[in-house]
């Protein structure tokens, strides 16, 4: 995971080092979450077309307000790891 | 009309707070206690001038009329603060860094600092807007009328409400042309006036859901059985309204007024991210219920619109409809007032002040009263744009046409998307590409939605609706290209962004950009990794003075004198002028952009500058840090390629050093030996003839070994005199002119006495004519051929003499069939006092190839070791002219 030649340079080298790492894993983590939710937010998509019969509205509304909690959870989660990661 | 009056009253009072509460604010501001103005939670709120009156009152008609659709124009929203590491956060980092003060601002700065792009987009944001503030407007007159029984005069009542609204915004958003651009107040007005909103929706949702109906479980049931659970998802408009509402969420004027423009502070957004879809999501939790409940208790045909406000009204809960309308309110008048000052901004930055510029000719920069001109622009911007969403609703009739206007609306500011992104996120975007981009994308969008929308034959005839212009059945508005049957705002925002997109590209592919606009392409897309140092004026004869005297006018005063002083303390200069370096007209760019707009402010500079141009040079200077890194790491490695030269080539002299060092001791054991034994010799023979009695033959034999080693003495002597004099430079040569061949074969013929050697002669090559010091010349050779025959250990001892003549060099190359001599010996040969084999079979000085090599060196030419010949090699080298090559 850290650079194998920075564990030869002592601990504090290799605490950088994969503090920088899991830095840049976390601004990935922050791009995907809004592909992930669009992913989920067009699931309704599929729906009508299953087998004719339809989805009753409230599960359709259980379920997008749903998995848009579920986003606005994971964004506070990555905000909260991102501006704390910034701040040291 | 009781209620009405109440509701008046009420009104009043609550416009009054706002107006309490935005001077409290620009107060505290101005105070310098603005820390909780910029707190996160203030920013969130503010951005709910995204929720309008036509979402407050639009969103339960919306979900009336298409079930659950009325979340897309949530959801877009939504899903660009979720992933605002992706764009918000370098839209926000590039606003602050470059001052950025509007959308038209961001593309016309990008696009190097373009006046036409910055006025495309102002105009397209115009039209895009006024349809909208005209919705607002008929939002306030739909819900006063819905509380008064009588009908309310509409046209006076919304004229009233945008004279009230200019006066505030005028009030709020042209108090201060401070660098940043920022109204305090008038956001702390929209964040609580978002709270109102709010509390607004979820009092009336949370009365229908346990008032009215008896709680959740019963609220499903409701819900399953009303005509709203037939609606069936529309896949076209489900994904095409989402990307447009995300789409326009960047685009809005207002949206980016208050998320990049009034941002305080990055780290907000990360807290807007996920308080900011909380927000939308509390918005829209009760929109359901409400609507299904009003489409059950109301009288049928009553407007699905006014639900928020007519249920609660209709259960004489009258308290609870008042908070209804001001939350209805708040919507109305929050969006009018930030997409006022927005629309404004735009206006006056981009088209008033450079016309005005060029009105006023060269001088204007200095002389004429830029900040009064601008704060008057701004206020008669204000009242334009209000005046035209008046002017709009009054035209419309307030019907249910502009209903519809509100999608149109984000499809029309959507067209700046494509300009937008590719213009931070690509480097390769260019100025006619951005144009070309944004021209198709509004065309479409004219052709086919804004025109169409104002209903058939009003603009369009019905027949060229569905039949298309002339006939032509592609160009049919709403179905482009023959592709009929799509809900006509997902096809036109469809249509419109591909060829918008396809433009930019295409354009942007095909045209070179100018260096600002490179220089600026590289800041923006790099935001993140440059930082702010870009150079873009070149210093020359311009007086700090004039600069100020323009700074002042625009920024005022204190502020032009504290940035200049700034300045002049950052060069290290006591008073209030600084050298007007390329730093400093950088940063006071950027601060007169603040205020007017980087086009306009890039202008200013150069009409003072004296030039509106960079260069390439300086374009280099600020080539991005990819290539600057690279450079630097090229220049390290050559550098550290020249030290591993240098360290081999001392390395190597080292060598040559401890071996002659060797070579010498050895030669000067050697040399007294060699001068000792024909000393010895001469000694013991003339002691031998001072005793007489010897036979006569006798003495005539010693004294001829006495000759013999004189003679041997001498030569040794006259070696190292002849070395010393060549070394020092004081030969005089001798030149003549002789052919190459002739010289060979004079030193053949006095080298190769009664020797067993076998000489190769050169076959071709013997005519060439040489004019040099042919004497010394024919010593080389002799030398040379003296070695061979010494040297070589072959049976058959051979040597082959080669001749080549090329660009006036002649080349004689000599090559023995013996085993030549080793590798690490080839390196001291030449030196003095150098004899590599037993010396008593050679019996030569070891001065010979030193000799050599110094006479070469007076005839400007070079002998050299030949390697990979078989035996041993020599290379002689020499101008064909001596004359020639000494000139």
């Amino acid at each position: 995971m850290a650079n194998r030649r920075s564990d030869t340079d002592g601990k504090h080298a290799v605490f950088l080092e994969r503090r920088g790492y899991r830095r840049r894993r976390l601004a990935d983590a922050a791009r995907v979450v809004p592909v992930v939710g669009g992913v989920l937010i067009l699931m309704p998509l599929f729906w009508s077309q299953a087998d004719g019969e339809r989805v009753s509205t409230v599960s359709a509304f259980l379920y997008v307000f749903g998995v848009w909690a579920l986003m606005i959870a994971a964004a506070a989660i990555m905000s909260w790891l991102l501006s704390r990661k910034e701040e040291d | 009309m009781a209620s009405l009056n109440l509701l008046l009253f009420v009104s009043l009072a609550y416009v009054i707070f706002l107006f309490a509460i935005a001077a409290f604010a620009e107060r505290r501001a101005e105070m310098g206690k603005d820390g909780w103005l910029r707190s996160p939670l203030i920013y969130t709120l503010s951005l709910s001038v995204y929720c309008t009156a036509w979402t407050f009152y639009g969103a339960v008609g919306y979900a009336a009329r298409s079930g659950l659709e009325f979340l897309t124009i949530y959801l877009g929203p939504t899903g660009v603060l979720i992933g605002w590491w992706l764009v918000l956060r370098k839209l926000v980092r590039i606003g602050q860094a470059e001052r950025i003060t509007s959308v038209a601002d961001l593309i016309s700065s990008r696009f190097g600092k373009s006046t036409a792009l910055g006025v495309s987009v102002t105009v397209i944001a115009v039209i895009g807007t006024t349809p909208y503030i005209a919705l607002q407007l008929q939002s306030v007159v739909l819900a006063i009328s819905a509380f008064s029984e009588t009908e309310v005069a509409g046209e006076q009542t919304a004229l009233w409400v945008a004279a009230g609204l200019a006066i505030f915004t005028i009030l709020f958003g042209t108090r201060n042309l401070d660098a940043n651009e920022r109204h305090h107040g008038v956001v702390m007005a929209i964040a609580v006036e978002a709270i109102v909103k709010l509390v607004a929706l979820l009092a009336v949702g949370a009365f229908v859901v346990w008032g009215i109906a008896g709680g959740i479980g019963d609220i499903a049931a409701r819900i399953e059985a009303s005509p709203i659970s037939q609606w069936e998802v529309s896949q076209g408009r489900w994904l095409g309204i989402t990307f447009l509402s995300a789409a326009a969420f960047i685009c809005l004027p207002r949206m980016f007024q208050v998320m990049v423009v009034e941002n305080g502070d990055e780290r907000h957004l990360a807290t807007a991210s996920w308080l900011f879809p909380t927000y939308l999501l509390l918005m829209s939790l009760f929109v359901v219920p409400i609507a299904v409940v009003g489409l059950e208790l109301l009288p049928a045909g009553s407007n699905p619109d006014l639900f928020v406000l007519t249920l609660p009204l209709s259960q004489g809960q009258g308290g609870l409809a008042m908070l209804s309308f001001l939350g209805g309110f708040s919507s109305a008048t929050g969006m009018v007032i930030v997409a006022a000052i927005a629309l404004a901004t735009m206006v006056s930055n981009n088209i008033v002040l450079p016309t005005w510029l060029r009105l006023q000719g060269d001088q204007a920069s200095v002389t004429g009263d830029v900040r009064s001109v601008l704060i008057l622009s701004r206020r008669l911007s204000i009242s334009v744009v209000l005046f035209l969403g008046y002017v709009y609703y009054y035209l419309s009739g307030g019907g249910a046409a502009l209903a519809a206007i509100g999608l149109i609306s984000f499809v029309g500011v959507a067209q700046a998307l494509p300009a937008m992104l590719g213009g931070i996120f690509w480097r390769g975007a260019t100025r006619f590409g951005a144009g070309a981009g944004l021209s198709a994308g509004a065309l479409i969008w004219a052709y086919s939605l804004f025109l169409p929308s104002f209903g058939a034959d009003a603009v369009f005839s019905q027949s060229m609706l569905e039949a298309g212009p002339w006939g032509i059945s592609w160009l049919r508005p709403q179905a482009l290209f023959g592709i009929a049957g799509i809900d006509p705002v997902v096809h036109a925002f469809l249509w419109s962004m591909l060829l918008n997109s396809a433009a930019f590209v295409f354009v942007s592919l095909l045209t070179f950009p100018t260096p600002l606009e490179r220089l600026q392409g590289a800041q923006f897309v790099s935001i993140f990794d440059l930082g702010r140092e870009a150079r873009e004026w070149q210093p020359r004869q311009v007086e700090s003075e004039d600069l100020l005297i323009m700074a002042q006018r625009i920024l005022g005063s204190s502020e032009a004198q504290r940035l200049f002083q700034e300045a002049a303390e950052g060069q290290g200069k006591p008073g209030l002028l600084p050298d007007p370096t390329p730093d400093f007209l950088a940063d006071l760019e950027r601060s007169l952009a603040g205020s007017v707009g980087a086009a306009t402010a890039h202008a200013m500079v150069g009409q003072i500058v004296g030039r509106a141009t960079v260069t390439v040079e300086e374009l280099m200077a600020v080539a991005d840090e990819t290539a600057q890194m690279m450079e630097y790491s090229s220049q390290l490695e050559a550098k550290s390629d020249e030290q591993a030269r240098l360290a081999r080539q001392l390395r190597r002299a080292n060598e040559k050093l401890t071996l002659l060092s060797v070579q010498k001791d050895a030669f000067l054991s050697q040399i007294s030996h060699e001068l000792r034994t024909p000393m010895t010799s001469i000694r013991a023979f003339s002691e031998i003839l001072q005793e007489a009695e010897l036979e006569k033959a006798d003495r005539q034999k010693y004294a001829s070994v006495i000759y013999d080693e004189t003679i041997r003495l001498t030569r040794l002597l006259d070696d190292l005199l002849d070395l010393s004099v060549l070394e020092n430079g004081q030969v005089t040569l001798e030149v003549q002119t002789a052919t190459i061949g002739a010289v060979i074969e004079r030193a053949i013929g006095s080298a190769t006495v009664g020797t067993r050697l076998q000489i190769d002669k050169p076959r071709h090559g013997g005519s060439t004519v040489i004019e040099t010091d042919v004497g010394r010349l024919s010593q080389v050779f002799i030398n040379l051929i003296r070695n061979a025959e010494k040297y070589c250990d072959a049976d058959q001892p051979t040597l082959s003499i080669r001749i080549r003549e090329a660009q006036g060099m002649a080349t004689i190359d000599f090559i023995d069939n013996g085993s030549g001599i080793a590798s690490r010996e080839r390196e001291v040969i030449f030196e003095k006092f150098s004899r590599l084999t037993d010396q008593q079979r050679a019996g030569g000085t070891g001065l010979g190839l030193a000799i050599c090599r110094e006479i070469m060196t007076n005839l400007k030419g070079s002998i050299a070791y030949l390697p990979g010949q078989g035996g041993a090699a020599f290379r002689v080298t020499l101008p064909v002219s001596l004359a020639l090559a000494a000139e």
